[in-house]
């Protein structure tokens, strides 16, 4: 234990935790959307993920970005960005719909059991990933420096950059986003038709198999701007990239309460800066061990998570 | 309800088979259960006529040896008989059954080891019995708070509890030894009659004997035990748990029994593997081997034995033999780095075709055909 | 009953396939044995990862192997030896039964790996048993050879040799009064930085890392706030390139020292050329001699201009032991362990001279290790860290 490392760097291992949290949390928006209207784990967002760096990577390629060109100025980063954003968005929503189309579809049409979905969910995966994997010889891939980080303000000590302060803007935005969409579209109105009870809301005219392609879009396209932002921070992508934020995202989601958008954000961000406190007070081999048992001791107390389930407001 | 259950089956073979009479149908059996014994020995292939360590046998696995295939595809259906339980009979979904099993090949590691921190250096044999126990009771910890949480919730957090396991045996200087591992753990005892010992480190052969005894030991267990009122109990809990309560059913109990002997399985197959493998390191036990177990459950028909047995055989002998498939149909195409991929697709279109699953549960397909017709004029979200 | 008929079918299912394709295989096992000499179509095996996380390593490894065969094969189109590719994923879990086929297929006389200690844990009983000699390009954990096994060989200095150099290295050439160490758990990250810390003494904070693990910001926090000028990394490339980078993100002005697992271009790739710039890179292996020049030239034409990565150079070096052992006539397993024993030479690759000791250890004096130095995108031999 080192409560001086943990407390001496208090400020800057919150503003960190904050920033990894916040991709968490958007890329628990998939899960949760997905399981609120299906009930299913969807086991292939992971790789949704995966495809949505790879995309936005290779357009920055394509743009004429390699790993050693100097940072571009404003005009032209925004340029790359929303490329990057729009390619990853579109991949990534599209590599959903896909597997919906393929492996999930199909099945519940037969009706299957909801089981024969983990499975499909989780085949699906290992042919994304291994796809990804040969396509690109297993090699890690590091990337442009688009966005030099650069300390703006400090705040406790702790320096808060341009970066952080980006990953953390464009989450609020797509939260606040996707909440307003769901609660108060016409679209939005059906997801939640849908997730409360597909049967009674089939019968009141609502299609059921667009809501769920509606749904897949949704949880792609925050895939892939997390995905954007990813590539931003971290400038680095490997084709198994997406399995360990794939976990951490389904824990955080399970964390706020799966099936509950505000509760994805809550357990993202939560996710995020307790591992990074137990980083600092254990040392790094325990951050992911701190994750896990702060999921399973919250269970215990509150077993539907932060703020429960709630995509459909009627759910026990 | 029963009746809906033979359709799309040969009927035919069926009643024939069933007015067969009882002695052929043991012997039958007995004779799969030969040739299963008999399967990795070189001298029966000979003996039918073809040459071995080639690929003039279609089954066989031309990229690893076959015997060490056939035991670990062994490790896998014993796992996936001892999931079933938990997800087949009590409909419990466990993510991290993987995490049972690392905790039995650890306890008989650092028990047996003369390198572990214990420094204990128990035989093999005395220490399969404590790692049984071990899992067992560590299935019973952390079953004993969780097993209240809803099906969803209670597979994120056992697969968090794997996760934790494998987390902290990576730590190097934790008492697992992290990647540098648990060398030197010592074989099952027993001396052939030219006086070698019987379990040696180049044949896998009596080990995949020894297993498969398991396996079968297992079986009757499990068989018995899902015939009997604790069975009935489980059938009632996962068809509806409020329904059981009411009707007297201790759900709680035999939810925590179930996950008490899925355990206490795993725990077993730990132990034998680290008998075999007189190593074990953190990078033995990842997460995607809990996933591909409960694959393997699902993929052969939840809640039947059979089912988890060809479900369990499937998941890991397919990508093996996938390894050496070019030179099976003469093609220069090595499949080795392929297989996953191709796993993954096969299972996908399996479950389409056959969504309950290879050999499905009876009393699960007669739901699921119930299911089916009802869901005439619109398709139906599967909720449960 | 009806599972009883279940297995009646499969039981007839298998006999079926048995018969049909014993019949179907009767009628060409006369062509098997005519022809061949016993020398030609031996086997040379790779064992390492060609799938899973590891891979990324294995690759490297299994085409430097490969490219060492295919320019035998070329020479000598008559007589051809084949390359065996065991992937065992990098989990010892998996490797018992590729062991086991090597082991069994008399036509493999010599391996190159296995890539990782844990396997060769796992598999070195194994081929020992069967007098199978194995070189390991890159298993580096001490004990292996300690075990006893015979025909178990390193083609590298271990640990002990290469970390006590690096510690060396950051006391006298760096003089770095601050030093933090990070390790990534992995068996040969720990065994370094145990090595480079009995160096030190005492190192100003040390933290542990996960393989794969990609968010470094508590880290970084924490080496940014320890105020430390040289950091050591025990680890692989792509967690040191993700590391650095977001270390000198966060303003940290340090040097990066680290082992030959980072010893790779890729991690330049990943670090990118600025950030890279100026980390010290040790290697148990001497620079690059004019042989080495054709090595470079010679992969990146055999595999798509890809740059060779860690223990490509190595194995290659490796592979043509053998294979100068086979052209020699040794074509058994014994003959060509026995070659191995007595091999002393420089490799072309590598520029190490491989003269085995009797416990299958690299020739402590042959193992010199030299430190090098990014410098402009390019790793460049910097000095030969002088022994104790």
């Amino acid at each position: 234990m080192n409560f001086d490392e943990l407390l001496g760097n208090f400020p800057a291992l919150t503003i960190t935790g904050l920033e990894q949290g916040a991709i968490y949390a958007l890329v628990a928006l998939g899960y949760t959307l997905v399981y609120g209207v299906l009930r299913l784990i969807n086991f292939a967002h992971s790789e949704v993920f995966m495809v949505g760096t790879f995309t936005a990577f290779w357009t920055w390629e394509a743009l004429g970005y390699d790993q050693n060109s100097a940072a571009p100025a404003l005009g032209p980063l925004i340029l790359a960005l929303a490329a990057g954003l729009i390619v990853a968005g579109v991949a990534s929503a599209a590599t959903a719909v896909t597997v919906e189309l393929v492996a999930y579809r199909p099945l519940r049409r037969r009706n299957a059991p909801p089981l024969a979905f983990l499975i499909t969910a989780i085949g699906a995966s290992f042919v994304l990933a291994e796809s990804f994997g040969i396509g690109t010889s297993r090699a890690p891939f590091g990337m442009p420096t688009l966005l030099p980080s650069e300390t703006l303000f400090t705040v406790f000590g702790a320096a808060v950059t341009n970066i952080q302060l980006l990953i953390l803007g464009v989450t609020l935005v797509m939260m606040v986003g996707l909440d307003q969409f769901v609660n108060r579209s016409r679209l939005g109105r059906g997801i939640r038709a849908v997730a409360q009870d597909p049967d009674t809301a089939a019968l009141m005219g609502v299609n059921k198999n667009r809501v769920i392609l509606l749904v897949f879009v949704l949880g792609g396209l925050m895939a892939g701007v997390a995905a954007l932002l990813w590539n931003v921070r971290y400038e680095f992508t490997k084709f198994n990239v997406g399995f360990l934020i794939g976990l951490k995202a389904f824990a955080a989601a399970v964390l706020g309460g799966i099936g509950n958008l505000r509760g994805a954000l809550l357990g993202g961000l939560l996710l995020g800066v307790v591992e990074n406190y137990a980083a600092g007070l254990f040392g790094g081999e325990w951050k992911d061990f701190t994750g896990f048992v702060l999921l399973i001791v919250l269970l215990m107390f509150r077993p539907t998570g932060l703020l429960g389930e709630s995509l459909g407001r009627a759910r026990a | 309800m029963t009746a809906t259950v033979d359709k799309g089956r040969p009927a035919g073979f069926k009643a024939r088979w069933a007015a067969m009479p009882k002695q052929v149908r043991w012997a039958a059996l007995a004779a799969l259960i030969v040739l299963l014994y008999i399967l990795p020995n070189k001298w029966f292939y000979e003996y039918l006529g073809f040459p071995i360590g080639s690929e003039y046998f279609a089954l066989y696995t031309t990229r690893s040896d076959f015997a060490g295939v056939l035991f670990d595809t062994a490790v896998f259906v014993l796992l996936a008989v001892g999931l079933n339980v938990v997800v087949g009979f009590a409909g419990l979904l466990d993510l991290g059954y993987f995490g049972f099993y690392a905790l039995g090949a650890y306890t008989v590691a650092l028990l047996t080891s003369p390198e572990s921190r214990l420094g204990t250096e128990w035989p093999w044999l005395a220490a399969v019995p404590i790692a049984v126990m071990v899992a067992m009771i560590s299935g019973v910890i952390l079953g004993g708070p969780t097993l209240r949480l809803r099906g969803d919730y209670l597979a994120i957090v056992t697969l968090g509890f794997a996760e934790m396991i494998r987390l902290y045996a990576a730590r190097s200087e934790g008492i697992a030894q992290g990647q540098r591992g648990i060398p030197g753990i010592p074989h099952p005892p027993g001396s052939g009659s030219d006086g070698k010992p019987l379990f040696g480190v180049v044949d896998a052969r009596p080990y995949y004997w020894l297993l498969l005894t398991l396996i079968l030991l297992v079986i009757v267990l499990v068989r018995n035990l899902a015939n009997s009122r604790v069975g009935r109990a489980w059938v009632a809990t996962r068809e509806d748990e409020d329904a059981a309560e009411v009707m007297g059913v201790p759900t709680f109990k035999y939810k925590l029994w179930a996950f008490a002997i899925g355990a206490a399985v795993a725990g077993l197959t730990g132990a034998v593997f680290a008998g075999k493998q007189t190593f074990i390191n953190s990078d033995q036990f990842v997460l995607e081997s809990s996933i591909l177990v409960l694959a393997a459950v699902i993929l052969g028909g939840v809640g039947n034995i059979k089912g988890a047995i060809v479900g369990g055989a499937i998941t890991w002998y397919l990508p093996e033999w996938l390894r050496g498939v070019g030179e099976l149909l003469g093609v220069e195409f090595d499949a080795a780095e392929y297989r996953i991929l191709i796993f993954g697709l096969v299972v996908i279109v399996m479950m389409i075709f056959r969504p309950q699953g290879i050999v499905p549960n009876r009393r699960r397909a007669a739901e699921f055909a119930d299911r089916r017709q009802e869901a005439v004029p619109q398709e139906k979200v599967s909720s449960e | 009953m009806r599972q009883k008929l279940a297995r009646v079918l499969g039981g007839v299912a298998i006999s079926a396939l048995v018969f049909s394709s014993a019949a179907a295989c009767k009628a060409d096992s006369g062509t098997e044995e005519g022809g061949n000499s016993a020398a030609c179509g031996l086997k040379i095996g790779f064992f390492g990862p060609l799938t899973g996380d590891a891979a990324g390593l294995g690759i490297h490894m299994r085409n430097g192997t490969k490219l060492a065969i295919d320019q035998y094969n070329k020479d000598n189109a008559d007589c051809k030896v084949n390359l065996e590719q065991y992937d065992s994923q990098g989990d010892p879990a998996k490797a018992p039964p590729l062991a086991q086929q090597a082991v069994g297929d008399a036509k493999v006389v010599g391996l190159v790996g296995p890539a990782f200690s844990g396997e060769s844990e796992v598999g070195g009983p194994i081929f020992d048993a069967a007098g199978l000699p194995a070189i390991t390009p890159s298993a580096t954990n001490p004990t292996l050879t300690t075990k006893g096994w015979k025909v178990f060989h390193r083609g590298v200095g271990n640990d002990t040799s290469q970390g006590p150099a690096a510690g060396r290295y950051i006391k006298n050439v760096l003089k770095a009064e601050k030093v933090y160490v990070v390790d990534d758990q992995s068996a040969y990250g720990t065994g370094l930085v145990a090595e480079v810390k009995k160096v030190l003494g005492s190192v100003t904070g040390e933290d542990k890392v996960q393989v794969k693990q990609t968010n470094f910001s508590a880290v970084v926090t924490k080496i940014v706030g320890s105020g430390a000028t040289a950091l050591f990394f025990g680890g692989y490339y792509t967690e040191a390139g993700l590391l650095l980078k977001q270390l000198k993100g966060a303003g940290w002005k340090g040097t990066m020292v680290a082992g030959d697992g980072v010893n790779d271009a890729l991690f330049i790739k990943v670090a990118g050329q600025a950030v890279a710039e100026g980390t010290i890179l040790t290697c148990p292996c001497a620079p690059a001699t004019a042989a080495k020049g054709t090595f470079v030239t010679d992969y990146k034409a055999a595999f798509e201009n890809a740059e060779p990565g860690t223990y490509a150079d190595v194995s290659y070096d490796i592979a043509k032991i053998y294979l100068e052992g086979i052209k020699a006539g040794k074509t058994t397993r014994a003959d060509l362990l026995a070659f191995v024993k007595a091999y002393n030479k420089a490799g072309t690759a590598t520029g190490v001279t491989y003269k085995f000791e009797a416990s299958g250890e690299l020739d402590p004096a042959q193992v010199v290790v030299w430190a090098f130095k990014v410098n402009a995108g390019k790793v460049v031999p910097d000095i030969e860290i002088p022994k104790a």
